[in-house]
């Protein structure tokens, strides 16, 4: 495993130093278009593939999603009875550890990326894998911490703090939930060879948008967890 | 889909073939549809122009719904003590007719030419994800009739179309009508979301050879200005929604004020969404008759990069003035202060397109066909409707007019005025395109003329009858309170819904004109209007892989200087006709490409679409409906998923031993 580290580590620092020839080497493939089913690499206006555009469109949308929520939360945040508040709920020790989950899982989905990249589909589906077991953990995470929550007298509808905290942390968890789909999905389909377009650009796709929910969960922490209301 | 056989060197076989073609293998659990005729062939279609058309036809309906909406409501205030409908109905029928009119007319009508335009006024032969494309059209039909099935399952949404909580909430609507209004529109949206991805790569990737973005048709830039705004402007009503959704369905407290709630998250959360929807309803009307006034003025658009650069402006400062429909809610006065002058300034990029407009037709040959009609129609009422709109941008004047007639009098000349009259200029101009038959121009200025009077007829007087201070969303209005003399709030309700059946008329004359009269019409020529930009490069109506050889652009209005050819010296220019049109097109087709694979259609995107409306019902009535729609919906994204985009080599028949046949897989 460790030279697959190495080899990964060094594929990464290549792509870094050359972004500008990465850019047209790996990006230009039209993905759901006319014109290539046939292997030959299709040329966009942009040199950016149709997929990846389109998935950093999606994404560029999600963050409004995500600041309507967000907004909804900072508003309501102080909005709670006394004796059930962040104050008395967060256990920082854990939604640390959790948090610290996700951000692994992005490694790992780095890597996975990297062995598609390679053309390596043995280690892409196990990065994927632990990518999906990282995420799943996380969401477990969520889940134990709800359920704590709820026990110590948090439900959904007792104060406008709850309803607003749940419903945030909960998109975010079904956004989680959704990729670690995705990730199962992507691996069985590598598995049974039914990816049809570009294999790594699957993967990667479904890697840009993992990194995306793990970049909102950093902020929900920050904003939810850390700043004292 | 069907194989075209044709030999590579000679011009194309006619597309109406019905060679049958099975697919010879079968993709994800079942075998594509390859049905080239009958309703088959519309349904599982993912051909840009077939989804155009659809969303234009459904549009036409849902307009033709909410006008008689409209129609119901000005009898109602025809006169004194109105008793056409109840207080509840008059409150769901103005609801629903400002949301069919907002969301399952204009702005399907506007994606109906988006969809049919861009991909040919790019040079391209679809767009950029053509199975999205037709989940786009099928989710806003799912959205459209779910939403309005609501009016047999125990009344429609009554909380006005921007639905404002806590008003909204279930001690104060307590039928399903809210839900069904929410959930609606949370369907509709995924489809505006996912057909505004889907446009802007087209736009940004497949463009044609030499097309870069100063030389794009001014339509092209226009939808995708909008579908920008709608991109960044959905998810904020997504959140609006789904809060009011658990609010009504779970029993959170998002809107209620006894619980400490701020009245104020959904009004800010509704306009962030409601204000660039404005410019979702207008811009693509501006483009359109930004391509239809220099056709009939014979002359350049002027200044093509300011158009564009305006649009591109009041998409930006689209965002910054969403409070001017909150003065009255006591935001403070440095608020109110700052999108007052920031409403103000928006006006700025909007009076500079009216400039632009009116310096095209400057000393141009006008020619004053019914699309250009509608053009300069637009540009009139359009200015009416803004010069109304910067009162509204002085808070102290707007505090006096809001909740009055005078608002629903100012939003109409906009929506109407440039919305509305904006597209039928579509409909009329690229009608030849589209369909290969004129509309009866007598008809169409018939229509054109009754439409603009009843217009003024109808929202006209509303100016007046709301600074006299009828208030709008009442369901009567009593005579000893109508006033006196000119001002007689009595006289000019008549006059309104008199202009309502003016108006209604005149749409109807539209119906008549392209459902009976144009079944007489002569077939159109190739190049009726003397047009100059790239969707006029091929038949008419257009084949369906759009253009025999991928067009190189050369300049803006690609089309008129391939026909005409500029002999004047210096600066002066001089045009005098090369080609025509026809003979532009056998060049094309004699040089026409080979192997031209279109996308094959897919049953998946109309499974998926329908997935979403059953699982709405569940969360309206019954639990199980919802595990029902999530099954349909995650078979149908595995199904997509595992279907290959394109029709794979095995698709297509092999070729017969020794000929030299290209083959070409169309979905006709």
């Amino acid at each position: 495993m460790s030279d697959v580290v190495k080899e990964t580590v060094s594929d990464a620092v290549d792509i870094v130093k050359d972004h500008a020839d990465d850019v047209h080497e790996h990006d230009v493939s039209a993905g759901d278009h006319a014109d290539d089913g046939h292997g030959a690499a299709h040329a966009t206006s942009l040199g950016l593939s149709n997929t990846k555009l389109a998935m950093w469109l999606f994404l560029g949308s999600e963050c409004l999603l995500f600041g309507g929520l967000i907004s909804t939360y900072m508003l309501y945040r102080n909005r709670h009875s006394a004796d059930v508040g962040p104050d008395q709920l967060w256990d920082i020790p854990f939604t640390s550890a959790s948090s610290f989950v996700l951000l692994m899982s992005s490694l790992t989905m780095v890597l996975a990326v990297s062995a598609a990249n390679r053309k390596d589909d043995r280690n892409t589906k196990s990065w994927l894998i632990v990518t999906a077991l990282l995420g799943s953990l996380f969401v477990a995470g969520q889940v134990y911490e709800f359920t704590t929550f709820y026990r110590e007298g948090l439900g959904y509808t007792d104060s406008l703090f709850a309803s607003s905290f749940y419903t945030l942390t909960g998109f975010h968890g079904v956004h989680v939930s959704v990729g670690i789909i995705m990730l199962l999905a992507t691996m069985a389909m590598i598995a049974k060879n039914k990816i049809s377009g570009d294999k790594a650009e699957t993967v990667e796709m479904v890697g840009l948008y993992w990194h995306f929910v793990d970049v909102i969960w950093i902020i929900i922490f920050t904003l939810v967890y850390l700043i004292p209301a | 889909m069907a194989i075209i056989e044709r030999p590579a060197t000679e011009s194309p076989a006619p597309t109406d073939t019905d060679d049958l073609v099975t697919a010879t293998s079968s993709y994800g659990y079942l075998r594509r549809p390859v049905e080239s005729t009958g309703w088959r062939s519309w349904a599982f279609t993912v051909d840009h122009k077939k989804i155009g058309i659809m969303y234009g036809v459904v549009a036409m309906f849902f307009f033709a719904v909410g006008g008689i909406e409209a129609g119901l409501i000005r009898l109602q205030l025809a006169g004194p003590d109105g008793t056409i409908l109840s207080a509840d109905k008059y409150n769901q029928m103005f609801t629903m007719h400002a949301t069919t009119m907002v969301f399952l007319f204009v702005m399907p009508m506007a994606a109906a030419f988006a969809n049919y335009m861009i991909p040919l006024q790019i040079g391209a032969r679809d767009v950029a994800f053509p199975r999205l494309n037709a989940l786009s059209l099928w989710l806003f039909v799912a959205g459209g009739l779910f939403l309005n099935s609501s009016w047999i399952l125990g009344g429609a949404a009554d909380g006005g179309w921007f639905m404002y909580a806590p008003n909204s909430d279930t001690p104060f609507s307590p039928t399903n009508g809210v839900d069904f209004w929410a959930l609606g529109l949370q369907i509709t949206g995924i489809a505006s979301l996912v057909g505004a991805i889907n446009l802007i790569v087209t736009v940004l990737n497949m463009r044609a050879p030499g097309m870069s973005l100063m030389k794009m048709p001014i339509f092209t830039w226009m939808a995708m200005i909008t579908q920008f705004l709608l991109l960044f402007a959905m998810p904020v009503i997504t959140v609006a929604l789904f809060l009011l959704m658990f609010q009504r369905s779970f029993g959170a407290t998002f809107f209620s004020v006894e619980e400490g709630a701020d009245p104020l998250l959904w009004q800010h959360l509704f306009w962030i969404f409601g204000h660039p929807e404005v410019y979702i309803i207008v811009l693509p009307a501006f483009g359109i008759i930004s391509e239809v006034l220099p056709v009939f003025s014979k002359k350049p658009l002027f200044g093509y990069p300011f158009v564009v650069f305006s649009g591109a402006a009041i998409g930006f400062v689209g965002w910054g003035v969403w409070a001017h429909h909150m003065f009255a809610s006591g935001l403070g006065p440095v608020s109110v202060a700052v999108f007052s002058v920031a409403t103000m300034a928006i006006a700025v990029p909007t009076g500079v397109k009216i400039i632009n407009w009116t310096l095209t037709m400057w000393g141009g040959k006008l020619q004053f066909t019914t699309a250009m009609l509608f053009a300069c129609g637009l540009i009139v009422q359009f200015t009416l409707g803004g010069l109304s709109g910067v009162t509204h941008a002085v808070a102290p004047s707007d505090t006096q007019q809001t909740d009055t007639y005078y608002i629903v009098a100012h939003f109409h000349y906009v929506i109407f005025g440039g919305g509305v009259l904006g597209l039928f200029a579509g409909v009329y101009y690229w009608w030849p395109k589209i369909f290969g038959k004129q509309l009866n121009e007598t008809w169409g200025k018939w229509n054109f003329w009754l439409m603009i009077a009843g217009m003024n007829l109808t929202f006209g007087p509303m100016h007046i009858i709301g600074l006299q201070g009828q208030p709008r969303r009442m369901y009567v209005w009593t005579e000893n309170r109508a006033g006196e003399g000119f001002f007689n709030l009595g006289m000019w309700n008549l006059v309104a819904t008199i202009g309502t059946f003016v108006l209604g008329i005149g749409i109807l004359l539209f119906f008549i004109n392209a459902l009976v009269i144009h079944r007489k019409q002569p077939v159109a020529p190739l190049d009726p209007w003397d047009a100059r930009s790239l969707e006029w490069l091929t038949t008419s109506p257009p084949k369906p892989h759009n253009f025999d050889r991928t067009p190189t652009v050369h300049a803006l209005d690609e089309v008129f200087h391939r026909k005409y050819e500029d002999i004047g010296e210096g600066d002066e220019h001089d045009y005098v006709q090369r080609a025509t049109l026809e003979e532009l097109m056998l060049e094309e087709e004699k040089h026409a490409d080979a192997h031209i694979h279109l996308p094959a259609p897919s049953y998946w995107p109309m499974v998926l679409a329908v997935s979403l409306p059953i699982m709405a019902y569940g969360i309206i009535y019954t639990t199980w409906l919802i595990a029902l729609g999530g099954a349909i919906a995650i078979a149908a994204m595995f199904g997509w998923a595992l279907e290959p985009a394109d029709a794979e080599d095995s698709d297509f028949d092999p070729p017969a031993p020794g000929e030299q046949t290209s083959k070409e897989l169309a979905n006709v």
